[in-house]
């Protein structure tokens, strides 16, 4: 038996179910950190070479951007406990802003590394960065497609104080692709 | 609207710990340039964890759900690198 | 066990009432979505039947016949690939599992019934793109290793993609069994009052959701190292081989346990019922199905003892997988304590437990000698290691897989199955699967190595022993399905409780209504209270 209590969230099912999701999202990506770690350790002067050539400016502003993506959308996810409907529509919209800010450089990142003929095949490292960044990325569009549904819905006033699972379990989801950038971005950017 | 607040200040903190792990990248710390990236990025993740995703108010069955993955995940790091360092 | 009445009330109709290709594709009921996976899984299993019957064919004679050797390590790779991935992995859970967890606990569905229906037609269109794939036939063999797997022109990459949508409806499925256990239990119903089917399906349910995203992402590489050139896996290109056999291993040796667990649970079942008596160690039962499934991701590497591992990690991985073997036996010292001065009917589900036990023993004891370090350089990659995984994968889950389907056919369908043809087919079967098996474990001593279309002559005659046992196994699989197809419109009408089991999903009509039960039973006992007049306090 389950009550919703508003204050307390979604039911303990919906929790549930999204945190037995995102332990499937880790062990996914987690294949990837693991190659990371095994070419890491055997090419140590390779990685360090290679990663130079990414923009640490261009990382961080994506860090920045996400990690206030995460703020955008935890602030919706408390407004729509509240019953705030008008303040959930505009943290999923920003949310969404956010994101689209993210791809967007994360776009601008790729053609540069495209244009100075660096492709996913030129060594291992750059093997990984665009496999990681890109199944990364998947995630960040498949995130933004939900969220736009979410929006839609957040419109026609679906959700409430006493309702509002689907919005919280997008925030789970969301919260996850941004741990995984913030792990991504120091392993692929920051440490040589 | 003490929740928003709480939001505001874990942001606000991980912006200060982005800051501090991109400028300490500009260093050569040689091996403690990993460490400290590492570390500063898992106090990232766990701010995020605890207060965006909140855990830190969560029942125990969810934490468990949370953290068991994590040692499935140390299982398939440490068994291939069992091999792959001691060739 | 249940303090409510029987709730038959003869007009509600049972969830098979509704006709119509709509009410079955747009379904939320978990009946019919088991049963869609049912004959979904097993058209896969006689697919695959078929191709091992030829693959055996061909093996009558050491030298070239009947097929090209291309030919014959497409067979191979099809058998296996259809086999593990789209049959025995999903046979039990997303069948029986599906049908009978909701049943078993006192629930009207399980947690996310929509999901449930979408988890089924992923598992449909990763079906059709895996069919797909055969227009360019592959040879990999169904581990696909690398650096062949990544340069092959055959439809690795489609494959691939059907695989990983596989992966996905199993993931689905197990998440959904997870928050169905935790969250559905009725009232009353403890984690200690579960019937032991649903503690083995839901250690099965925690690897699946943990495992399978590993072969996941080792798809996703393979499909990366094919299209876009990476050489994650090549040496040539500074990759490693290995890795891609760490990632698929780290799946595919905790999905055998996926392949068990249920057939356990379902031994753990049927064996009370059919010696009427309450099962020895409920309590070590439950919790080794736990162990066998946490034990399970410790030992993959045991499958990588000659492909150059280092030493180290070698005798790590030899020396955790003797672990597995203990709540293993646990569960089948059990399980004959329980038989102990028993009151033994040896109906058709029964035996098909026995000889799962028997079987399945063999199975197991045939593991030592693979996950010793020592004797495995013997004896790996010959068919003493194809003996053992047919051992537990066929003596163990398909027998689990076939008590289980004669356990719950009258449930069900509504009907009884013939008792005379089972016994019938389930002695072919028995024969013939030890008769086509067996002696493999000798060829594989004497150095046959598996996957090879063409031998040394010396090898014959046991070859012909075992292809001669694969035509009495098929006769018996034949009788078996006929049986079934047979007693779908012949067989008596089942009554609820034909085999007087105290679980719940005895207490509710044969066949079911859309609702399972009338009301939600209060539990106060646990499930295996058999040949005892006073309730037990548990």
């Amino acid at each position: 038996m389950t009550t919703h209590d508003p204050h307390k969230g979604a039911p303990v099912e919906a929790r549930l179910g999204i945190w037995a999701f995102l332990a499937t999202e880790l062990l996914l990506f987690g294949g990837l950190f693991t190659a990371y770690l095994v070419f890491r350790l055997e090419y140590p002067e390779l990685f360090h070479r290679e990663h130079l050539r990414l923009s640490r400016v261009l990382g961080t502003l994506n860090t920045v951007l996400l990690l206030t993506s995460s703020l955008t959308m935890a602030t919706g996810i408390a407004a729509i406990r509240h019953g705030r409907q008008r303040t959930l529509q505009i943290a999923l919209a920003l949310t969404l802003a956010l994101a689209a800010g993210f791809l967007g450089i994360k776009y601008v990142e790729w053609s540069e590394d495209f244009s100075h003929g660096l492709f996913p095949s030129s060594n291992l490292f750059f093997g990984l960065y665009f496999v990681m960044t890109g199944l990364h990325g998947l995630h960040v569009i498949l995130g933004m497609t939900v969220m736009v549904w979410l929006l839609w819905r957040a419109r026609r006033g679906d959700f409430s104080a006493e309702y509002n699972t689907p919005v919280e379990v997008t925030g789970l989801y969301w919260h996850f692709v941004d741990l995984v950038w913030i792990y991504l971005f120091p392993l692929l950017y920051l440490i040589g | 609207m003490t929740a928003y607040k709480r939001y505001l200040a874990v942001w606000a903190a991980l912006i200060v710990m982005t800051a501090v792990t991109v400028g300490v990248s500009y260093l050569d710390l040689g091996l403690w340039n990993a460490s400290v990236a590492l570390v500063v990025a898992s106090f990232k993740a766990l701010l995020v964890a605890l207060y965006f995703m909140h855990l830190r108010h969560e029942i125990k069955l969810v934490l468990a759900f949370a953290i068991f993955p994590l040692l499935i995940l140390g299982l398939i790091i440490a068994g291939t690198l069992s091999d792959t360092m001691y060739r | 066990m249940s303090d409510e009445a029987t709730a038959a009330t003869g007009h509600e109709p049972d969830y098979l009432a509704q006709k119509g290709f709509r009410s079955w594709a747009c379904t939320h009921d978990h009946k019919r979505i088991g049963v869609m996976y049912l004959i979904a899984t097993h058209s896969f299993f006689l697919i695959g039947g078929i191709l091992a019957m030829l693959l055996r064919l061909k093996l009558l004679t050491p030298g070239p016949a009947l097929m090209s050797d291309h030919a014959y390590n497409v067979l191979f790779t099809l058998h296996g690939a259809m086999m593990i991935f789209l049959f025995i992995i999903p046979a039990i859970p997303s069948s029986l599992g599906n049908f009978f967890i909701p049943l078993l606990i006192g629930a009207r569905d399980v947690a996310f019934p929509r999901l449930n229906l979408y988890s089924f037609w992923i598992f449909v269109v990763g079906i059709v793109i895996t069919v797909a794939s055969l227009l360019q036939p592959i040879d990999t063999g169904w581990t696909f290793y690398t650096p062949y797997s990544a340069q092959t022109a055959s439809a690795v990459t489609a494959l691939s993609c059907g695989m990983f949508l596989v992966g996905m409806s199993s993931i689905l499925t197990g998440l959904n069994f997870i928050v169905t256990i935790h969250t559905m239990r009725a009232p009353g119903m403890t984690w200690y009052r579960m019937p032991l089917f649903i503690w083995g399906m839901y250690g099965t349910s925690v690897i699946q959701v943990l495992a399978t995203p590993v072969i996941g992402i080792t798809f996703v590489l393979l499909v990366a190292e094919r299209l876009l050139g990476i050489g994650f896996f090549d040496p040539a290109k500074g990759g490693d081989p290995l890795l891609f056999q760490h990632f698929f291993w780290f799946y595919s040796h905790p999905v055998v346990y996926v392949m068990i667990l249920p057939a356990m649970g379902i031994i753990s079942e049927v064996i009370p019922v059919f010696a009427r008596k309450p099962i020895f160690g409920y309590k070590a039962i439950a919790y080794s199905a736990l162990a066998i499934g946490f034990i399970g991701f410790l030992v993959w590497g045991h499958h990588m003892f000659v492909s150059g591992m280092s030493t180290v990690a070698s005798v790590i991985f030899s020396f955790l997988t003797f672990f597995v073997a203990v709540p293993t036996g646990i569960k089948i010292f059990n399980w004959i304590a329980t038989l102990y001065r028993g009151s033994i009917s040896l109906d058709s589900p029964m035996l098909y437990a026995l000889a799962f036990i028997f079987l399945f023993i063999i199975g197991g004891l045939t593991g030592l000698f693979l996950g010793s370090l020592a004797t495995d350089v013997h004896v790996t990659d010959t068919y003493f290691l194809v003996a053992h995984f047919h051992y537990t994968m066929m003596g163990g889950t398909i027998m689990g897989l076939f008590a289980g389907l004669h356990y719950w056919f009258p449930k069900i369908t509504g009907r009884m199955l013939n008792e005379k043809w089972a016994k019938q087919a389930w002695l072919f079967i028995v024969v013939g699967f030890n008769v086509t098996f067996f002696p493999m474990f000798i060829l594989g001593m004497q150095g046959m190595p598996r996957r090879f279309s063409q031998y040394p002559e010396k090898y014959q005659p046991l070859n012909i022993l075992a292809t001669v046992g694969s035509w009495i196994l098929f006769a018996g699989i034949f009788i078996m399905f006929l049986n079934f197809v047979r007693s779908l419109r012949h067989g008596a009408r089942a009554p609820d409780n034909p085999w007087q089991g105290l679980t719940l999903e005895w207490t509710v009509p044969s066949p079911p209504t859309v609702e399972n039960f009338e009301t939600i039973p209060t539990i106060t006992d646990w499930p295996y209270g058999y040949g005892k007049k006073k309730r037990q306090a548990k």
